[in-house]
């Protein structure tokens, strides 16, 4: 991840691709509040203005944000926007086609996941995954993993929330990046910090106490590194 | 009388695709209504219209094959909508591809065929027997590769066969239960009926056939 400095746009755009212009536009509308400098392109509904996918729309979209120098992860809304938004990337010529992600996965929240990501500087394919990967992230089971008898300890511990927002969309994404490069199963609250949306829907607010848990061979140092990006307050306090 | 696979006989393909579509229009509406949304024959109607209409205001005449296949793809895929704009476009667009000659020989007939349903596939991952397009399709394409190792047989006469082949995939479909796309929501009540995509892909095949007088 490069850090994004002020003034540097995020260079991941995002082309919503649906089968309603209605709902292409509401859900850019939601992943733009949350990452308001993403460029984000809804593009929904046939040509007269009905139910439906148009390849040509897509394609120009692409084209469009491919001309503004930036990357382009393609979400969708049902199976046959999918073969609209493979056939769009494959009209392009190669090198284009190479800065775009066709992403089958949740729309709404991979969509603000997405955004997010590319708001705090993913690059491409950090956007594309955190777009997919939340389609496999399973619930978390009941409370805390349970390690095994003889495997490494459990590393935990509290910390209060000091940003007054809490954990909303940015420091879910900071948190779950940051986790993402120890090795150890970090879990907040019982939900593993590994996923931002886990994170988001803690509904945590600024002043709440958190636990932090971790096993695995960096569990002790994920903890800390945690603890001490809660404390600071992710620079909002 | 038997024609030679040229850039007349592309446009007569396509020309004639869009007649049969029109005159099968409510055939295609009433199959998809029993196991789709419904909107097939409209969509695919809707379509082809655009392509002759794009044909008839062209300029320069094409000057390959695949020149006038690569505009059927650009005109399907915006007009016609949804999973079959997008496999249509996408058995175009590949077709194209493989016929940048002015006239198609034996192997490049089978090959428009394979790429057609190279593209079905790509775009639809669908198999032989999930009661698709891909049902229609790659019996005509296994039908003109082996007839056309077969002496004597001409490039218009492997559409003949090809187009008989994709008939009878598309009828039995009727046996077939629907593992994917729309129809696949039925589960066990898709069987019974036609696939219309089988039916609108057969069509196309024969139309390519008779555009060269034979079929």
């Amino acid at each position: 991840m490069s850090d994004t400095g002020p003034g540097r746009a995020p260079d991941v755009a995002l082309v919503l691709v649906t089968h309603s212009a209605t709902l292409a536009r509401g859900c850019a509308e939601v992943a733009e509040q949350m990452a308001p400098d993403v460029r984000i392109l809804a593009v929904g509904g046939n040509p007269d203005g009905g139910i439906g996918t148009d390849t040509e729309a897509v394609r120009a979209a692409l084209v469009q944000v491919i001309a503004e120098g930036l990357g382009a992860v393609v979400l969708t809304d049902l199976g046959s926007a999918v073969m609209a938004a493979e056939l769009a990337v494959e009209l392009l010529a190669p090198e284009a086609a190479a800065r775009v992600r066709v992403v089958d996965g949740p729309f709404v929240e991979g969509a603000v996941a997405a955004a997010v990501a590319a708001q705090i500087g993913a690059a491409l394919d950090e956007v594309a995954e955190v777009a997919r990967g939340l389609a496999a992230v399973a619930p978390p089971p009941d409370g805390p993993a349970n390690p095994p008898p003889d495997g490494p300890a459990v590393h935990s511990a509290a910390v209060t929330l000091r940003n007054p927002l809490g954990l909303h969309a940015r420091p879910a994404a900071v948190l779950a990046r940051m986790v993402a490069g120890f090795d150890a199963e970090v879990r907040v609250n019982g939900v593993n910090a590994a996923s931002m949306l886990e994170l988001m829907k803690l509904g945590a607010s600024g002043g709440r106490e958190l636990t932090v848990t971790a096993t695995g061979p960096a569990a002790e140092q994920a903890v800390g590194a945690v603890v001490a990006a809660i404390s600071a307050g992710f620079g909002e306090a | 009388m038997t024609v030679v696979l040229d850039v007349d006989w592309a446009i007569a393909w396509v020309r004639l695709t869009a007649v049969e579509v029109a005159a099968r229009r409510d055939e295609l509406v009433e199959l998809d209504r029993q196991i789709g949304d419904g909107d097939h024959g409209e969509n695919l109607d809707r379509g082809f219209r655009a392509v002759v209409a794009r044909l008839d205001a062209l300029e320069e005449p094409p000057t390959t094959v695949g020149e006038v296949l690569r505009l059927v793809a650009t005109t399907v895929m915006s007009t016609v909508g949804g999973a079959a704009g997008a496999l249509y476009g996408t058995a175009y667009l590949s077709a194209s591809r493989v016929t940048a000659v002015p006239v198609l020989d034996s192997s490049g007939t089978v090959g428009l065929l394979e790429a057609a349903l190279d593209g079905v596939v790509r775009r639809g991952k669908a198999r032989v027997g999930e009661k698709t397009m891909v049902d229609a399709w790659s019996p005509a394409v296994e039908a003109a590769r082996r007839a056309a190792g077969r002496a004597g047989l001409r490039p218009a006469e492997l559409l003949v066969v090809a187009a008989e082949a994709a008939e009878a995939g598309a009828v039995a479909t009727d046996p077939l239960m629907a593992t994917k796309g729309r129809a696949s929501y039925l589960g066990e009540r898709s069987r019974g009926h036609r696939d219309p995509g089988a039916v609108s892909s057969a069509l196309i095949v024969r139309a390519a056939a008779s555009a060269a007088g034979v079929g």
